[in-house]
């Protein structure tokens, strides 16, 4: 069985249907883009697989050893953390909150977790300073290392080299792409379909039409080849 | 003046005064920094607007104790701001400004038409600004200020670690497995007890200033949750401790007072990270 499968899900929120009928499964191991256009319902759908929203219909089922609060989860910078006063440390450790059930401090094993998660980010350096005054690739790697303090099966990545550089677009990639070798399942939503191709072992596109399958297929498949060339300005592979 | 001092120390009233104002301050500010945060700045304001009007009613019902009316309805309150904050038609601010004026025009409407009183200005001034009611404390009263306070205290240490998760990304806290809705109410309710208590302090229009300053004035010094939080405790107490003296000595108003003082320390603290650009990164 799938870490998630998806069947006739429809999405939506104040009873508003977004997206329908979507058929899809996420496996372990798997790097699964998804991209659409803006308003087609990439947020929406991540909402949901965290279980931060109702599927509107359908089926989603979360399973193969995966427990719903065992999904990691890279969101969007919020307003709230633009002046926030927190040390880089507090952020990761707070990744390790989900386990702590009712208990009220952390254990040693978290706090060495977050310092493991610290290094393997390459940001150890950065543990004591503020996290709000750092740029935005550090931020994105602060909020990877707590996001594997959740967990390192399975990692939902919401647009997370959205206001970053070209040169540290490509580092974020290739730690991405680093944790999908070393066995985390990637979910990541992107605008960016190149860089999805270049990566992904599968596509989910969603919009008016919707594709679901290997990287090659989408290459292949209509709305893929127009969205590819389009992103290339049109030099018609 | 230091004999001046020493003579009014030994009076119950002012042992008292120094007591509920110190734990108060203390309350206030830990939550502030959460509150100042979610940019729910305002709700120290409008809650305790709602407990100006809770007290009117219970005036007008002639009960014994208006606790009993004011402490349930305000928590109602503020679960309902909160909660709204989240996703609502009425968008936080405008929420709370909407509550917190009809409740204070509602309060004085019911205490004008029902009045029993015969200072109706007065009655409503010290509500308002809590202008003696301070040092009028009684025994029990401080009793159930110290008990509630440590409550709160106790609380805010054993769920400091939620707090932060939920404060800083409440998103991420609830889609790995933190109850971040059962945090948030009980937010609520020790926002609302705390703000119940501060009235006999500063009275309602004063309120938000003890939640807000020594957060903001902290916030100014440091850059982690941690230590901004010890940070603002520690300058709330200070700040009230010296407006309750200073208010006794040169015989001034006790709310308004211990809210100079803390904008005082803000100016302070603000003119420090304007020298130095925050200690402590």
């Amino acid at each position: 069985m799938a870490f998630i499968t998806a069947r006739g899900l429809s999405l939506g929120y104040d009873g508003n249907v977004i997206v329908r009928d979507l058929d899809f499964t996420v496996d372990k191991g798997d790097y699964l883009c998804i991209v659409g256009e803006n308003g087609s319902g990439k947020s929406t759908l991540m909402r949901t697989v965290l279980g931060l929203l109702p599927p509107v219909g359908g089926q989603l089922v979360i399973g193969d050893g995966l427990k719903a609060n065992e999904i990691g989860y890279l969101p969007q910078q919020t307003a709230v953390q633009k002046d926030f006063p927190a040390s880089v440390f507090e952020v990761v450790l707070s990744g390790c909150q989900g386990r702590c059930g009712v208990r009220p401090f952390y254990r040693k094993a978290d706090k060495q977790l977050a310092e493991q998660n610290l290094a393997r980010m390459g940001i150890a350096s950065l543990r004591r300073r503020c996290y709000s005054e750092l740029s935005g690739g550090q931020q994105q790697r602060v909020l990877l290392a707590r996001a594997l303090c959740a967990t390192t099966k399975l990692l939902l990545l919401d647009e997370p080299v959205s206001g970053l550089d070209p040169k540290v677009t490509d580092e974020m990639y290739e730690l991405i792409a680093k944790l999908h070798r070393d066995g985390t399942t990637v979910i990541m939503i992107s605008h960016d379909v190149e860089a999805a191709v270049r990566y992904a072992t599968r596509i989910l596109h969603i919009g008016d039409t919707v594709f679901f399958g290997t990287t090659d297929e989408y290459r292949n498949s209509e709305i893929g080849g127009a969205f590819l060339s389009h992103g290339r300005g049109g030099d018609g592979k | 003046m230091i004999e001046k001092l020493g003579m009014y120390l030994q009076y119950p009233f002012v042992q008292y005064a120094l007591i509920v104002g110190v734990l108060i301050a203390l309350c206030s500010s830990l939550l502030g920094v959460t509150l100042v945060l979610r940019r729910f700045s305002f709700i120290g304001d409008g809650l305790s607007h709602v407990a100006f009007g809770a007290m009117a009613i219970a005036s007008v019902l002639n009960l014994t104790n208006n606790m009993l009316l004011v402490l349930p309805i305000t928590v109602v309150s503020a679960i309902l701001l909160l909660r709204a904050g989240q996703n609502a038609r009425i968008k936080g601010d405008a929420a709370i400004a909407m509550i917190s004026v009809a409740a204070l025009a509602f309060g004085y409407l019911i205490m004008n038409v029902f009045s029993t009183s015969t200072n109706l200005s007065g009655d409503v001034c010290s509500t308002l600004f809590g202008s003696t009611s301070i040092l009028t404390l009684t025994k029990s009263e401080v009793w159930i200020c110290t008990v509630l306070s440590i409550a709160v205290v106790v609380i805010f240490v054993l769920f400091y670690n939620k707090i932060f998760a939920v404060t800083f990304d409440e998103s991420f806290a609830k889609a790995t497995g933190t109850r971040a809705g059962a945090y948030n109410l009980l937010l609520a309710v020790i926002i609302a007890v705390i703000i119940v208590l501060a009235m006999n302090l500063v009275g309602s229009l004063l309120i938000s200033a003890l939640v807000i300053f020594p957060a903001l004035s902290a916030m100014r010094l440091f850059k982690s949750f941690r230590s901004v939080t010890v940070c603002s405790a520690l300058l709330s107490v200070v700040c009230a401790f010296l407006g309750i003296i200073v208010s006794i000595l040169a015989g001034t108003p006790v709310g308004s007072t211990i809210v100079a003082v803390d904008v005082g320390a803000f100016l302070i603290c603000y003119l420090f990270e304007l020298i130095q650009g925050g200690i402590c990164k």
